[in-house]
């Protein structure tokens, strides 16, 4: 009964969603009062209908009905609890329901908090949100239902990818919907804003929270994915430019350009049709990342069970979401007047550089994942674009970016003075050398390019604190009054300070980790030792060890500095009789400085292993960076001038009193 | 016709199977004792596709036929080829499908150019808005121009609008 | 012209849509073409595998006939599947069956030979997979036609099953006999 019911919401869910996609629209248009205020019902609506039907389906991994087609087709009774609830979105059909109930979650979220903007401006974006819903719900309704029912009911299902049963992919694609989906809000405000033609500072403080909440769950759901990467698949890489990788990245990229224009658009009231373009591309990226990982129109390890006709289906959905928004934009843009001007040298003219280097470096992510396609099907040739060419062309972009990023936070609104933002630089030129020479001497193995990377993190790290000075006015008031200054900066301002540490921290964990790495690959026996960067690891003991729906070969292996034991670590060849496949789990020792690694392979008949060694320093930093950033978007949205639903009056006094304290961080 | 669908389904799980069974990387006994030719091996077996794999190199991928690709790579390095010989040994068998690192020709120059491309059309698009900018701003002598006077009413009218 | 620039995002989506359009349809991205199309044949010298009744075989010596060069190993199921597709071939077409039998056992070759009947003309050990590498081979079984001139014509990757031989192989061949 239940499967049927959550069924039938869905029906239901789609009805509504007709109906909000298309009845405030018109309501916006003849100013009426009542059909606008059904977009809020509406979404509402939704939400609840998707919370059962979603609920359910969990529910029904819970009890592991496996008279559920999808159920019986993911799922198997001896899989511990937590991943029969995360097996939910392991596969097609249940990551599309959860994909559709984040649309309505925003949808919801949108019909609560968007409280300070016109009444007609939020009916038209609900109904734009409402349209994408439409179309996802048809996807799912049409050909990946989940409840499909099986009859007769098997005893026992056959399981989920052993790869995917792990905290770190569990999680990783809710966030990541997340992500993408918030970015299909960012997108019904620029539709919206395209209807009524008008783009302006305050449309850029209402879709501003939402662009960050998208960015910071996308950014975590990369970085927990890149983890995943770098714990599961078992030889410390942690990014392969695989075409399913890069359509994360690219709307990461989109958003993150877009992130930035949204200030100018706040700030000056310029870069209006650009911030509108980005807006419909950031998910038209999201939209091009799900056509390619469920269509199969690429080879990925990450990809979905392929099928042509829901590839064609999501095709469709994505021509249509993008073409009619970009014809509107094509009528709409040229109208759009900006009206503050400003010289080159300026905080407007760096930002602008930002665009141009992100939006460069999107395009050349999107067309080296898609060349090999476009190349087959104009010439026939089967060719290959990997890591060599995208770390080739990719790096090259981003380190201009990163050499203008803290100079662009010290030059002023209009007309910048370059020469007092160099004058302020040097003392971060000052912490970039240092980073440089610490590189260098620490490890006999840096190279130039060691160097170069530290730097960079100095220069990014240096021109972050610089930033926070200036605004606290160092150089204009008194040394002694400093301290209070920052302390009542505004939390936006911290924010952007934060999140560009944590660009330095990534790119300090990416330089030590690859120029410094330690592998050794060698057999073991029983008390076996082997040296790895100072460290001592000994093989202690290899046997089997029975899981909740695996066996394995488990070896232990105690790791020693200078006599001092550090841990004990355990890595493990997983067999799931179930499934018939095996991964292979790794043993890690992790702290700031360094990561100690271990895998344990194939036994090599007398008694030896197959063991890996890795001593990864400062790999950690890789994601801490990342949290960084993700951690600094939600400090931002927490600054009161862009609060999500503060109401205009408060809004108006925070805004008149300069001393209004900071908001506390990651609140 | 049912043999061969069966088989389509069979075939990948298989395949799959083989795949993940064996960890990545190369095994103790594939090393060459000299360090250096090792070096050149790791690097040159990074930028070689596994034909049988999804998207993985030889370095990276435990495919039984990534591991004959890595023996046959250290086999010709200690034979005396050089890097480039190596590669166009697996190119002329496998194509140019096993460089992860697209050769530059006619057809490839469109991608290895894309960034330059991009950035150069970007630039002269953004020198293009800066110059309208800016000659803006030579006709606006006041400090609060006409537009932003007109933008802030805007801002104080949406407040009161709401 | 300026108008026709904000057209252009438009223009460039929907062509990029087209693209995938035709992408999607009856292609399979993993297929991979042979690089050794219209080249000789690579120069292998195969010994014979102990307990099978053939002898090995030398590229030099298989000039002057069209046939089918077949790389097969007795633990691969699909080999099984194509076993009785390729004795047709070669008991009613009369085309020569040369084998390289791929990371094989010799007894389970031998086996697997016995068990199934044996339609090779002659079957060459590749034991450590080189000769695959040299054939470019992505899995097995793989099976390639050669013309009299000792040319590669034709690849074809996974079991051969019968419509494979109306379709392809005996038009083919048919035409390379002349």
């Amino acid at each position: 009964m239940i499967p049927e019911l959550a069924h039938l919401a869905l029906v239901i869910a789609f009805g509504v969603a007709l109906v909000q996609s298309t009845l405030p629209l018109a309501g916006a248009a003849r100013n009426d009062a009542g059909l606008i205020g059904l977009a809020s019902s509406a979404a509402w609506a939704q939400f609840v209908l998707l919370t059962f039907s979603f609920g359910a389906l969990v529910h029904l991994y819970m009890v592991s009905d496996f008279s559920i087609l999808n159920v019986y087709q993911n799922s198997h009774d001896s899989k511990p609890m937590l991943y029969k609830i995360t097996g939910t979105w392991g596969n097609h059909e249940g990551s599309l329901l959860l994909w559709v109930w984040v649309l309505t979650l925003f949808g919801a979220a949108l019909a609560a908090f968007g409280k300070s903007m016109p009444a007609t401006f939020k009916a038209r974006v609900l109904a734009v949100q409402g349209m994408v819903t439409v179309a996802f719900i048809a996807f799912t309704l049409f050909t990946s239902n989940p409840f499909e029912r099986l009859d007769p009911a098997p005893l026992e299902g056959t399981g989920l990818n052993p790869l995917l049963q792990d905290p770190g992919l569990a999680f990783h694609p809710p966030m990541l919907y997340i992500g993408y989906v918030g970015f299909s809000i960012t997108f019904a405000f620029a539709v919206a804003a395209l209807i009524e033609g008008r783009v302006d500072p305050s449309w850029a403080r209402w879709i501003r929270p939402w662009v960050l909440i998208a960015w910071s769950s996308l950014t975590l759901g990369i970085a927990l994915g890149s983890y995943w990467a770098y714990y599961e698949l078992g030889w410390g890489g942690w990014w392969f430019w695989d075409p399913v990788e890069n359509a994360s990245f690219l709307p990461w990229l989109a958003g993150t350009a877009l992130l930035h224009s949204i200030i100018v658009v706040e700030k000056r009231d310029s870069l209006k049709s650009w911030t509108i373009l980005l807006a419909i591309f950031t998910f038209g990226f999201s939209l091009l990342g799900t056509f390619l990982v469920r269509s199969g129109v690429l080879t990925s390890v990450h990809a979905f069970a392929v099928d042509p006709d829901r590839g064609m289906f999501i095709l469709l959905i994505l021509a249509v979401a993008l073409v009619g928004p970009l014809l509107l934009f094509a009528w709409r843009a040229p109208q759009m007047r900006a009206s503050g001007a400003f010289q080159p040298i300026s905080r407007e003219g760096a930002l602008i550089m930002n665009n141009l280097l992100l939006a460069a470096a999107t395009g050349v992510v999107l067309l080296g994942t898609l060349y090999p396609l476009f190349l087959e099907l104009v010439t026939g040739e089967k060719i290959s674009v990997g890591p060599p060419f995208f770390n080739a062309t990719f790096i090259p972009l981003m380190v201009p970016l990163l050499l203008i990023l803290p100079i662009g936070t010290l030059l002023a609104w209009k007309r910048g003075d370059l020469r007092r933002s160099l004058r302020l630089m040097s003392l971060a030129a000052v912490a970039a050398i240092a980073l440089a020479l610490v590189a260098a001497f620490t490890d006999p193995r840096s190279t130039i390019v060691t160097a170069l990377g530290f730097a960079l993190a100095g220069w990014l790290f240096g021109g972050a604190v610089m930033d926070l000075l200036q605004r606290a006015g160092i150089g204009r008031s008194s040394w002694a009054r400093l301290p209070a200054r920052l302390v009542s900066l505004p939390g936006s301002a911290y924010a952007a300070a934060v999140a560009h540490t944590g660009v330095a921290v990534t790119v300090i964990g990416i330089t030590a980790s690859s120029a410094w790495q330690t592998e050794v690959i060698t057999s073991m026996g029983y008390g076996d030792s082997q040296r790895v960067a100072g460290y001592n690891v000994t093989l202690a003991h290899v046997g089997p060890v029975q899981g909740p729906n695996w066996i394995a070969n488990e070896g232990t292996f105690e790791v020693e500095r200078d006599g001092r034991h550090i841990a004990t670590l355990t890595s493990d060849r997983r067999h799931y009789p179930v499934e018939g496949t095996s991964t292979t789990e790794v043993g890690i020792t992790s702290n700031l400085w360094r990561d100690v690694y271990v895998v344990i392979g194939e036994q090599t008949g007398d008694g030896l292993y197959v063991v890996r060694l890795y001593h990864n320093p400062l790999v950690v930093w890789i994601w801490l960076g990342t949290l960084l950033m993700a951690v600094a978007a939600v400090v931002s949205m927490a600054d009161r001038r862009f609060r999500v639903g503060a109401p205009e009056p408060k809004r108006a006094k925070a805004a008149a009193a300069p001393a209004a304290p900071a908001p506390q961080a990651g609140s | 016709m049912t043999l061969r669908q069966l088989l389509r389904a069979l075939l990948p799980a298989l395949l799959l199977a083989l795949a993940t069974a064996a960890t990545a990387a190369p095994n103790p006994d594939e090393i060459l004792d000299d360090p250096a030719l090792e070096a050149r091996a790791r690097a040159l077996s990074a930028e070689l596709r596994c034909v049988v794999c999804q998207n993985e190199s030889i370095d990276d991928s435990g495919a039984p036929l990534a591991r004959d690709m890595r023996r046959l790579v250290r086999e010709r390095l200690v034979a005396g080829d050089s890097d480039a010989e190596v590669v166009d040994f697996l190119v002329a068998r496998y194509g140019d499908f096993v460089r992860l690192r697209p050769p530059v020709r006619g057809s490839t120059l469109l991608l290895w150019a894309s960034p330059l491309i991009l950035v150069g059309l970007g630039g002269i698009g953004v020198w293009l808005y800066l110059r309208g900018r800016r000659d803006d701003q030579a006709a606006a002598p006041a400090p609060l121009s006409p537009e932003e006077q007109a933008a802030l009413d805007r801002l104080l009218a949406d407040r009161s609008r709401s | 012209m300026r108008r026709l620039l904000y057209v252009l995002p438009a223009v460039l989506v929907a062509a990029l849509a087209f693209t995938f359009a035709i992408g999607l349809r009856d292609r399979d991205p993993s297929a991979l073409p042979s690089a050794l199309i219209d080249r000789p044949l690579p120069a292998l010298d195969l010994p014979a595998v102990e307990g099978v009744d053939l002898p090995g075989w030398q590229t030099a010596d298989l000039h002057g006939e069209v046939m089918l060069v077949n790389v097969f190993a007795s633990w691969c199921p699909p080999c099984r599947v194509e076993h009785p597709v390729l004795t047709r071939l070669t008991e009613v077409h009369g085309v020569p069956l040369i084998g390289v039998n791929y990371k094989d056992a010799p007894e389970a070759a031998a086996a697997f030979l016995v068990e199934l009947g044996n339609p090779y003309r002659k079957i060459g050990g590749d034991f450590e997979g080189r000769a695959g590498l040299e054939l470019g081979i992505s899995g097995v079984p793989e099976t390639f036609i050669v013309d009299a001139d000792g040319h590669i014509r034709f690849r074809h990757a996974g079991p051969v099953l019968p419509e494979h031989v109306e379709q392809v192989f005996l038009p083919l061949l048919r035409e390379l006999r002349g």
